[in-house]
This record gives structure tokens, C-alpha cells and sequence, in this order.
């Protein structure tokens, strides 16, 4: 049996919350929801690869501009080719070490293998290439870092602005985040005792430059641009053409978008 | 309520241990350590705040605009704008401007072969840019000598060298 007192309750309480969603739920629009987040930007990279011509410039400009050491095998980004041959074999090299900043110089491909310490390589014939192409590398500054993760120390962690940076004060250069990158962009530098990566020259994009490789590019294969801006060169391509990412299927989310990627690029 | 020694004295234990712990985090924990940014998130954005602007401070040393070299070096600026070699910029071959005239007072030109060779070695692959370059091969075309004894890299072509 109902009373008269708890019908009443049990009314007003149902009307009060019908009503709270109600004022809860405001529509808000995504033109909205980028005001909110000021004119603050998201760096997001382009490559392409069709006009990339493997000399080599980006990667010299990175290492004088970022200071990292010219004869070590380190460096934040790197140049690789790819030559599949009509025979249905897929060659795939990257100039190593001192050579890295003087980019493909050589038809030999170099195998990786080494017999008696001398590297081996491998004369190519053009007429038995089927296709072939650079594909510049660097940090794919993922919207979700798998080297941020697992650093044990809060060294390395993304700003707002989607950079993935290191605190070289902090870092204890245990290399977790130098297995843990499924893109092998992250290195020990060999003077700093530190891990290091690329970190799209933070400080030439946080003060309205463009970074180290994208200004050496002779032939505008490298674009950096800010994916909040609906009007920036890059959102554009990106929003408008056809662009792939690298190793998609870790679900890391990479902002590097490339221009002519293929099957056989890992 | 009444609590008798055998609970007082563990949990005085665990207060000394946990404010002796406390206090000494306050000296290890470096300054500004947190959640950076929080639309970032504790997941990802952890870490020295402070940090952020130490890397926007690092030192610039490419200029990587020609416009820079332009007034001083007008004479090789207006060579270089009249051949393919234009998409080049200046530090490309002459290193980073740093705060150049100052410091540095005189920038490298480098002038080796490699130089060249980074675009101009042949190698004809469909798919890529580099096709299209014209290309020397380093082994017959005069290996003895460097391509600067011959070609200027401002103006490559040879007509009225």
C-alpha cells in the first residue's frame, strides 16, 4: 500500500532526475572542442616517398643541427632502400656509420651479413629491378607511445603537442624504451650516456621553424605541419589524399603519415 | 573505543615508516616531477616539467632560409637562383649558419665529391625521384680529380667556363 507522503517523494525525486540529464548533456560541436583547446598545435610529419631521392641531406642536417655523433652508428633519422627485383627478391639497406649523412652513393646494396669482418655486398643490375625507393625514417611521435610506457623513471613522457621528448637529467639509460619502440628509432648516444631520439627538432618547431631534415630537403620530401589547423598543408594531404603509417597494426598511432608506402616497408 | 598496545605499537611503526618515507621523497623527487599536462594524462604525460622548456632553449644552427645569405652573398644567390641547383639551400653544402658573421666569422664549403654523388650517382629507380636526376658515374668520368676543379656548384652547367 502507497501512502500519500512517499508518492509524493517518490515523484518529485523521478522529476529531478529526469531533469539532470537534461542540463547535463550539452551538444558540443568538434569546431567547439578545438576552441577549447586554444591555438595550442599538434605536430603531425608527412614523407613522401616518391620524391625522396636518397641523398642523404636530412640525415646530415639532423646530426649537426641535434649534435649527435657523426662516426657513430646512431642517428635520429635515417634513409632506407628498397629494391624488389624481378625475380620476386627484396633487397633493403640503409648507409651505416660515418656514411649514414652521405646517403646512397653506391648501386651495391649492403646484405647486413659480415664474412671475415668485411660487409658484404650485393651488385645490382638495373634491368632486374622490378621497383625500388627510399623511405626517410624517423620518430613516428605515436599517440600512443609504447617507449613512454615503459620507462621506469618518468624519463621520457608526450606534451601536449603530441612530442614525445626525454629528459636527458632523468634518464637512467637502462634501454626498456629502446626495445620497447617497434620502429627502432630510439639509440644510447654514445657521449651523453642517454637514450635519444628524434623529437621533430622541438626546439626549432616550438619557435616557428621547421625542423633540421625538412628545411635540408631539396626536394620537399619531408612536410611538418600542425594537425589542428584545418588549413595547414599537411591536415590537408592528410585529410584529402591517400596516406599510410608505419606498422599500423601495433595500434601506436603513429603522426608520421607517408605519401607511396608499401607492403614490403617494415 | 579502547585499543590495547599490541595494535598501538605496529601502527606507530607503519606511521614512522611511512612519514620517514614521505620526507625523504620531498628531497628525491626532483622539482616540477608530476602530470605535465593534463589533457596528456598520467599515462603518458608524467614526468619533469621544467623539462619542456630546457628543449625549447637548445641551440638553433640552421637558419635553412636562403633569404638569410641573400643580402651579403647577393652575387651567389642570384647564380644559384638560375639552375636546377636553386632547391638547394645554402647550408646544404656550407653547414649551419649558426650566428654567422659573427660566430662563426667564415662557414665550410664542402667540396667533396660526395657532395655531388649523394644526387648525381646513378641509380634509375622507378618509384623514386632520383630517376630523374642525371646522374655521372664516378669510376670513368675523371675519378682523379674532384667535380669542383671543373663544375661550379652555383652554375653546374659548363657553357662559358
Amino acid at each position: 500500500m502507497i501512502t500519500r507522503r512517499d508518492f509524493l517523494k517518490t515523484t518529485v525525486k523521478g522529476i529531478a532526475g529526469l531533469a539532470l540529464p537534461v542540463t547535463a548533456i550539452e551538444m558540443v560541436s568538434p569546431k567547439m572542442l578545438l576552441a577549447a583547446k586554444g591555438d595550442r598545435p599538434k605536430w603531425g610529419f608527412i614523407v613522401d616517398t616518391y620524391k625522396c631521392v636518397g641523398c642523404g641531406l636530412c640525415v646530415k642536417a639532423c646530426k649537426q643541427e641535434n649534435e649527435i655523433p657523426f662516426n657513430a652508428n646512431v642517428t635520429r633519422t635515417w634513409i632506407e632502400r628498397y629494391i624488389l627485383m624481378k625475380d620476386g627478391k627484396l633487397f633493403a639497406d640503409t648507409p651505416k656509420g660515418s656514411v649514414a649523412m652521405n646517403g646512397f652513393t653506391t648501386n651495391k646494396i649492403d646484405l647486413g651479413e659480415k664474412h671475415h669482418g668485411e660487409t658484404l655486398y650485393q651488385e645490382i643490375k638495373s634491368v632486374d629491378i622490378e621497383k625500388a625507393f627510399f623511405v626517410p625514417k624517423l620518430c613516428n611521435q605515436c599517440a600512443n607511445p609504447p617507449c613512454v610506457q615503459v620507462c621506469p623513471v618518468g624519463a621520457t613522457y608526450k606534451t601536449s603537442d603530441g612530442v614525445i621528448l626525454i629528459d636527458r637529467t632523468w634518464c637512467i639509460g637502462c634501454g626498456y624504451c629502446v626495445m620497447g619502440c617497434p620502429y627502432g628509432v630510439r639509440f644510447f648516444h654514445p657521449i651523453l650516456k642517454v637514450v635519444d631520439k628524434c623529437n621533430f627538432c622541438y626546439h626549432r618547431i616550438s619557435n616557428g621553424m621547421k625542423t633540421a631534415c625538412v628545411g635540408a630537403c631539396p626536394f620537399g620530401a619531408r612536410m611538418i605541419g600542425n594537425l589542428n589547423d584545418p588549413n595547414d598543408r599537411v591536415s590537408k594531404i592528410i585529410s584529402t589524399e591517400r596516406v599510410g603509417v608505419v606498422k599500423s597494426e601495433y595500434g601506436t598511432k603513429p603522426q608520421v603519415f607517408y605519401i607511396g608506402l608499401d607492403k614490403e616497408v617494415r | 573505543m579502547d585499543l590495547k598496545s599490541h595494535v598501538w605499537r605496529p601502527l606507530f611503526v607503519v606511521i614512522v615508516l611511512a612519514a620517514s618515507l614521505l620526507s625523504v621523497r620531498q628531497f628525491i623527487v626532483p622539482e616540477g616531477f608530476g602530470i605535465i599536462d593534463k589533457d596528456v594524462g598520467y599515462m603518458y604525460g608524467y614526468g619533469r616539467k621544467g623539462n619542456i622548456d630546457e628543449w625549447k632553449a637548445y641551440k638553433v644552427k640552421f637558419k635553412f632560409n636562403n633569404e638569410y645569405c641573400k643580402d651579403c652573398h647577393s652575387k651567389n644567390y642570384e647564380e644559384m637562383m638560375t639552375n636546377p641547383h636553386a632547391i638547394i639551400n645554402c647550408e646544404d653544402c656550407h653547414g649551419p649558419a649558426l650566428d654567422h658573421p659573427s660566430d662563426p666569422p667564415k662557414l665550410t664549403i664542402e667540396k667533396g665529391k660526395v657532395e655531388c654523388l649523394r644526387c648525381h650517382l646513378p641509380l634509375p629507380y622507378p618509384g623514386s625521384g632520383r630517376a630523374n636526376i642525371r646522374g655521372v658515374d664516378p669510376e670513368k668520368h675523371n675519378p682523379d680529380i674532384e667535380c669542383t676543379m671543373c663544375h661550379n656548384p652555383h652554375k653546374p652547367k659548363m657553357e662559358g667556363m
